[in-house]
């Protein structure tokens, strides 16, 4: 009898685990504590959300490890931390310190403007961002274990994540109504591995848990996603950025348990204070634009 | 037969399918109303902290107890630390089965593994002993269990994985995550002796 690390099923399972359950971006131990209290099923640890790497500008990369390992100290949920997107290096240093998930994310400075990291190299999971289906499978076919609609991060515009949730939910529909024989023109057309369009169109979904992130900000919002089909939300600037984060942050995790309740979805709503202050995406120049990023 | 399966967060819809496939009847257990009718409840794995702390906002977990002290009740991962009378920390729990549980005991998500288990309960009459597929992940571990407990499956050094008191059942793995529906159909048995 032995025991076996590292495997796909643990990697995807942790994700699976984490359904139905609300990621919190988290700067310090602690809004980890406020995250965790408020009944987050993760926290992504990083130095500034998105919203401030938006403003600041500048090379973004991974968090200092003193500030994760400070972070997986103080809560007893599991911790997720950003690598920039094609940095092995970072990864294999998120990896030493003992991180449950590497998010290789467009929201940091690409490293590798052509590649991503190779994640079946590694023992811990990583998630992966995507706007469509295409996206979504390369990512999976490079060993991501969980994907994550990319949305717009750090703008508070629920308008891209709900963009990319009906282009890959709906590019999974397209493949289920397909003939076999169009299945390896479909593959070539988006990119994606053939192995994995089969498989997912067998299951009549991705073959990895699927969160929705980039812009949710309200109850409402994280609902909507939820009720779109996603499996689960990331809530990145949205929380500690909003007037009242601890209020917010427990409601967001209701809504997302009690998305088809709007009668609960109402009362959850109420009296949440200030929500952050958005910044429309159509007014945002196109070369600001993160979620380009990836390939 | 209809179990339902508590759906406040993490793996919920993994072990609906399988009781779907075994031609169970399942409801997905979001408020109190929710339980009336059934004959079982799961309570799945996912995050101990988060499904307690809805438990509590959404003034369930009296019902829950008080369903589970009527009813099979079987707790997978962290529904197995729902279920715990004792697990040396300060959350909501349902206190039910007398067996004390660590979080998180086998380590961080790097340490989680897959191994195979014997489970003697399984093996029925005149069939031969297959090893059970055993999912860990962040698993919490059963440290020690009440005279009234029954060990259904440990790993090498007796650490306990597996067990049950009367009509509740804990695994600290995730029979949902695998092919192997032996444990569902136990806890369908379970349901069905009663």
């Amino acid at each position: 009898m032995t025991n076996e690390v590292g495997t796909f099923a643990v990697k995807k399972g942790l994700a699976q685990m984490l359904k139905g359950g609300v990621i919190m971006d988290v700067v310090t131990p602690e809004h980890a504590r406020i995250a965790e209290d408020a009944g987050a099923c993760a926290v992504m640890a990083l130095e500034r959300v998105p919203a401030d790497i938006r403003a600041d500008g500048g090379v973004a990369r991974m968090s200092d490890p003193e500030l994760i390992l400070k972070i997986m100290d103080t809560v007893s949920i599991p911790v997720m931390a950003k690598c920039r997107i094609g940095h092995f290096v970072e990864a294999q240093i998120l990896e030493a310190i003992g991180v449950d998930y590497i998010d290789e994310s467009e929201v940091l400075t690409p490293a590798d403007e052509a590649n991503h990291i190779l994640k079946h190299n590694f023992k811990v999971p990583f998630v992966c961002g995507c706007r469509n289906l295409g996206e979504a499978l390369r990512r999976i076919g490079e060993g991501a274990a969980m994907i994550r609609t990319k949305g717009e991060a750090g703008t508070g515009d629920v308008v891209e994540a709900v963009r990319h949730a009906r282009q890959v939910l709906g590019d999974v529909r397209m493949l289920q109504a397909m003939q076999e024989e169009e299945l390896m023109a479909y593959a070539k057309t988006i990119g994606a591995p053939y192995e994995l369009i089969v498989e997912t169109r067998k299951l009549g979904h991705l073959p990895v848990v699927n969160f929705a992130a980039g812009g949710i900000a309200t109850p409402a919002d994280a609902a909507l996603m939820m009720q779109l089909g996603v499996d689960g939300v990331f809530v990145g600037s949205g929380i500690f950025k909003s007037g009242d984060p601890a209020k917010r942050a427990a409601a967001i995790v209701k809504s997302v348990t009690h998305y088809q309740d709007a009668k609960i979805l109402a009362e959850i709503s109420r009296n949440l204070g200030e929500p952050m202050v958005g910044r429309q995406i159509s007014a945002i120049p196109e070369n600001e634009l993160i979620a380009d990023r990836g390939w | 037969m209809k179990i339902g399966i508590l759906a406040l967060q993490g793996a919920f819809i993994e072990h609906q399918y399988m009781l779907e496939k075994l031609g169970v009847e399942t409801v997905q257990v979001r408020l109190a109303e929710h339980l009336l009718g059934l004959d079982g409840l799961i309570i799945p794995g996912g995050e101990s902290t988060t499904i307690g702390k809805l438990a509590v906002d959404f003034h369930i977990l009296e019902d829950l107890r008080q369903f589970g002290k009527e009813h099979p009740v079987w707790g997978t991962c962290a529904g197995a630390i729902f279920l715990s009378k004792d697990i040396h920390r300060n959350q909501p729990l349902l206190g039910l089965m007398d067996i004390t549980t660590a979080r998180n005991a086998f380590g961080r998500q790097v340490d989680s593994f897959e191994t195979s288990l014997d489970v003697p309960v399984l093996v029925k009459n005149g069939s031969k002993p297959a090893p059970f597929p055993a999912v860990f992940i962040r698993a919490p571990l059963i440290e020690s269990v009440g005279e009234g407990v029954q060990v259904l499956a440990t790993l090498p050094g007796n650490r306990i994985v597996a067990a049950r008191e009367g009509q509740w059942l804990v695994t600290s793995f995730h029979p949902e995550l695998t092919n192997d529906d032996r444990f569902h159909r136990y806890f369908m048995e379970m349901i069905s002796s009663k």
